[in-house]
C-alpha cells in the first residue's frame, strides 16, 4: 500500500486524512487538540491509520499543517493551513476561486488560482470575532450544544443586532438580550449575522470571485452557511469533507511530494 | 539558511560595531551633560534638523530613540504599564508611553546612562499630532521651554514657497532661543560647515542605499538600515557621521565583490513599509531570513529624511534646505500618493519580488491607509503584498505563532508563483 497523509493541528481540533495513490480518501480522523499538541497529532494520525487498516510504514509522506504543524514530530514537511485549505478546497471543488475558512480561533479568506495555488489571503487580526470561538462563547452562555446553534438560528424572526464583535463581550451582550426577553432564535440569528458581517470585511479585502467554497469546522454550521450566503449574494460550496479541507490539502501536498521523489528515483527520501 | 552560517556573522558586520560605539559615545556624552549642565535639545526623528543643533553646539536627545532602546532590549513593558497606571490609554502611542513611563520611574537608559533634562524641547511637528501632547507633557514635567515648530503637511507635489518661508522664519526664532541658551551667537560659517558635512553623509548614505540594488544585496535594507539610522540622526552634521557611512560603504562594497550578501542565499527581494517590531526585532528578522528573504529597500529608513532620490542639504542655502527637508524630504510629512510612488520606485528600481507592510498599532499616522495601500499594490500593480500587524514598542501586540503563519503562507505562495514564472519563462525560451 502506498499512502500519503496530512495532519492539521488546529487550535481546537486536530484532523488527519490519509490518501491512496489514486487521490482517494482512505480514512480521516478528528479529535480535540487539548493541551498536548504533539500527542494530539500522533493520536489523530494513529486513528486515521487504524481506520485505513494501514501501518506507519505504508505512509510514504506526512505533511503537518495548522498552528501545531511544527509539533507533528513524525511529519516530513510543514506547510501552512492557508496553502493546505486552498489545495483541499480546490480538490473538493476544482472551480473554487475563493475559500472562506472558519476555524476555532482563525478565519481567513483565500483567493485561489486555477491550480489551487494561493494568490492572496487575509486573516482575522489577533481577535476571535468572526471565528468559531465567538459561537462557542454564545453556546456557553445559552447553555446549548455548539452543534445545535446553526439550526436554531435559522428560526430567527427578528435577529437582534449585537453591539459587540468581541468574543468575550458577546456573553454580556447575550445576557442583556435575554434580560429583554428576546428569543434564543433571534439572539442566535444575530450572532450568526454578526460573524458573517465580520467575515465579509475580510472577503472584501481579497475580493470575492465565484465559486466560493466554505471550509473549516464552522462550515458544518448550517446557520453560518446561510448567513454568509445572504451577505455574499452567492451560494457557497460546502462538502461533508469541508471540515477536513486543511488536512486533505496537506495530504495532497504529501502525495505530490511522494510522487516527485518516486519519479526522481528516491522514494524513501521523504 | 545556509549550513554553517554563523548568526553573529549574519547580523553583525563592522558597520554594526561602529554604530554601537557611536551610540554608546552619544549616550555617555548625554550622561556627562547631566553633571556639566551642557545644553541639550529634545526633538523628533521625523524630518529632524540635527545639523542646526550641532552648529549651535547643543546635543540632541530623541525620546523616540530612548523608547525604542527599551523595546529592543525587552525592557519596555514595565514602562508601558507605568504610563498606563498614570492614565495613558492603552491605545496611546507606545513610544510616548514607554518614554513617559520610564521618565516617571526615573529610569536610566538601557546602557546605564542618564538622560539630562532638556534645555529646550523642540517639537518639530512633522506629521504627528500625538507627539505634540508628548512634548507638552515633557515640558510640564521638566519645566523646560517648549518650541512648537509648525511644519505644514505637504499638500502639493513640492512644498509651496510660502511653506518654506514660513518654516525658515520659525527656524530663525529657534536659533535665537538656542543662542540664548548657549550664550553664543550662531556663526553662519559654522552652520554652512555643518550642513556641508551633512551633505557628504547624505551622499554616502544614498550610495549605500543604491548598493542594495545588487543581487544578492550586501545588507538588509530594513533591519540593517534601521541600525544605520542611529548615526544618521544623531551625528549628521558631524565628521563621525561621514566616517561611519564611508566605513559602511566600504564594507558593503567588499561584500558585493565577494558576493557575500546578507549571509544566507537571497531567494526573495522585499520592499518593507512600516517600523519594525522592536521588542521582537531578531525574531521578526529570522522569520524572513528562514525563507531567504532580504529587504532591498524600506520606507522606514526614510522617516528622518529621503536622500536616495537626490535631495541634499545645501551649504549655500542652509536654512532653506533644512526647511525643505523638514517639509517634504521625509516620509512622515508626505501624502499617501507620494508614499505609493516611493514604494513603486523601490519595487521597480530595486527589483523587488514583493512588498511587506508591517502595520503598527501605536502609530495611526503611519498605519492609517495601509489597507488601501495593500489593495493598490496587490490589485492595481500586481505586486504580491503581505500585510502583518503588531507594534513597534509594545510586546503585547506581537504573537510569534500568528506572525509566522502569515509570513510562511505568504512565502509558500510566492515560492510557487516564482517557480511557475521561471518554469513558464523557461518553456517560452
Amino acid at each position: 500500500m502506498s499512502l500519503s497523509a496530512g495532519v492539521d493541528v488546529g487550535s481546537t481540533q486536530t484532523k488527519a486524512v490519509i490518501l491512496n495513490d489514486q487521490r482517494e480518501v482512505v480514512a480521516n480522523a478528528l479529535i480535540s487538540t487539548g493541551a498536548n499538541v504533539t500527542r494530539a497529532a500522533q493520536k489523530a494520525f494513529d486513528e486515521a491509520l487504524r481506520k485505513a487498516g494501514a501501518d506507519r510504514e505504508d505512509v510514504l509522506c506526512v505533511v503537518g499543517t495548522g498552528y501545531g504543524r511544527y509539533k507533528v514530530t513524525f511529519g516530513d514537511v510543514q506547510i501552512t493551513e492557508i496553502s493546505c485549505h486552498a489545495r483541499g478546497a480546490h480538490f473538493l471543488y476544482p472551480e473554487t476561486r475563493t475559500v472562506i475558512d472558519m476555524g476555532g480561533q482563525d478565519s481567513k479568506v483565500i483567493k485561489v488560482g486555477p491550480n489551487g495555488d494561493v494568490q492572496d489571503f487575509v486573516m482575522n487580526d489577533k481577535c476571535a470575532a468572526g471565528t468559531g470561538r465567538f459561537l462557542q462563547a454564545a453556546a456557553e452562555v445559552l447553555g446549548l450544544e455548539l452543534d445545535a446553534l446553526g439550526e436554531i438560528s435559522l428560526r430567527a424572526v427578528h435577529p437582534v443586532r449585537l453591539s459587540s464583535v468581541c468574543a468575550v463581550f458577546v456573553e454580556s451582550d447575550i445576557m442583556s438580550y435575554l434580560a429583554q426577553n428576546k428569543s434564543v432564535e433571534d439572539i442566535l440569528g444575530g450572532v450568526h449575522s454578526s460573524i458573517a458581517a465580520r467575515t465579509m470585511s475580510l472577503v472584501r479585502r481579497v475580493g470575492v470571485e465565484p465559486v466560493v467554497t466554505f471550509t473549516g469546522g464552522v462550515s458544518r454550521n448550517i446557520g453560518m452557511i446561510r448567513a454568509l450566503e445572504e451577505k455574499l449574494g452567492t451560494p457557497l460550496k460546502v462538502s461533508p469533507d469541508s471540515h477536513f479541507a486543511g488536512a486533505l490539502g496537506a495530504a495532497l501536498f504529501a502525495l505530490e511530494r511522494a510522487e516527485k521523489l518516486s519519479f526522481e528515483g528516491q522514494p524513501n527520501a521523504v | 539558511m545556509d549550513a554553517g552560517m554563523n548568526k553573529e556573522t549574519m547580523y553583525q558586520g563592522q558597520m554594526h560595531k561602529i554604530q554601537r560605539d557611536l551610540m554608546l559615545r552619544w549616550y555617555q556624552e548625554l550622561d556627562a551633560a547631566v553633571d556639566n549642565n551642557a545644553p541639550v535639545v529634545y526633538l523628533m526623528v521625523s524630518g529632524n534638523c540635527v545639523e542646526l543643533l550641532h552648529a549651535c553646539g547643543v546635543l540632541p536627545v530623541y525620546p523616540e530613540i530612548n523608547a525604542l532602546q527599551l523595546a529592543i532590549r525587552n525592557q519596555s513593558l514595565p514602562a508601558l504599564l507605568k504610563s498606563e497606571e498614570l492614565g495613558y490609554s492603552s491605545d496611546n502611542c507606545a513610544y510616548v508611553k514607554a518614554d513617559m513611563g520610564s521618565y516617571a520611574m526615573n529610569q536610566k537608559t538601557t546602557l546605564g546612562t542618564r538622560i539630562p533634562k532638556p534645555s529646550l524641547i523642540l517639537c518639530n511637528y512633522v506629521g504627528c499630532s500625538t507627539y505634540i501632547k508628548w512634548f507638552e507633557h515633557i515640558a510640564a514635567l521638566t519645566g523646560a521651554p517648549l518650541y512648537m515648530l509648525d511644519i505644514p503637511f505637504v499638500r502639493t507635489s513640492e512644498p509651496l514657497p510660502q511653506d518654506v518661508e514660513y518654516v525658515v522664519k520659525q527656524l530663525n526664532e529657534v536659533i535665537e532661543i538656542l543662542e540664548g541658551i548657549t550664550g553664543k551667537k550662531l556663526d553662519p560659517e559654522e552652520l554652512r560647515f555643518r550642513v556641508s558635512l551633512a551633505r557628504i553623509a547624505e551622499e554616502l548614505w544614498s550610495e549605500v542605499k543604491a548598493l542594495s540594488k545588487h543581487s544578492p544585496a550586501p545588507y538588509d535594507a530594513y533591519f540593517d538600515a534601521t541600525t544605520m539610522m542611529g548615526p544618521l540622526y544623531v551625528y549628521r552634521g558631524q565628521k563621525e557621521c561621514v566616517d561611519f557611512f564611508q566605513a559602511a560603504l566600504r564594507e558593503f562594497g567588499e561584500r558585493i565583490q565577494q558576493g557575500t550578501g546578507v549571509g544566507y542565499t537571497e531567494k526573495f527581494r522585499l520592499v518593507v513599509e512600516g517600523p519594525p517590531p522592536y521588542p521582537y526585532f531578531r525574531t521578526f528578522r529570522d522569520l524572513f531570513a528562514n525563507w531567504g528573504a532580504c529587504a532591498v529597500a524600506s520606507t522606514y529608513s526614510t522617516v528622518g529624511g529621503i536622500w536616495e532620490f537626490g535631495f541634499r542639504h545645501d551649504p549655500d542655502h542652509p536654512l532653506k534646505s533644512i526647511a525643505e527637508h523638514m517639509l517634504s524630504q521625509n516620509l512622515a510629512n508626505r501624502n499617501f500618493l507620494q508614499r505609493y510612488g516611493q514604494i513603486k520606485r523601490y519595487v521597480d528600481e530595486w527589483q523587488a519580488d514583493a512588498l511587506v507592510i508591517h502595520s503598527v498599532k501605536s502609530c495611526r499616522l503611519f498605519s492609517a491607509g495601509q489597507g488601501d495601500m495593500r489593495e493598490h499594490f496587490t490589485k492595481d500593480l500586481s505586486v504580491p503584498t503581505l500585510f502583518v500587524e503588531s507594534d513597534l514598542e509594545d510586546p503585547r501586540y506581537f504573537s510569534t505563532a500568528q506572525m509566522r503563519n502569515r509570513i510562511d503562507a505568504f512565502f509558500e505562495a510566492l515560492e510557487h508563483r516564482k517557480f511557475c514564472n521561471t518554469h513558464v519563462a523557461g518553456v517560452a525560451r
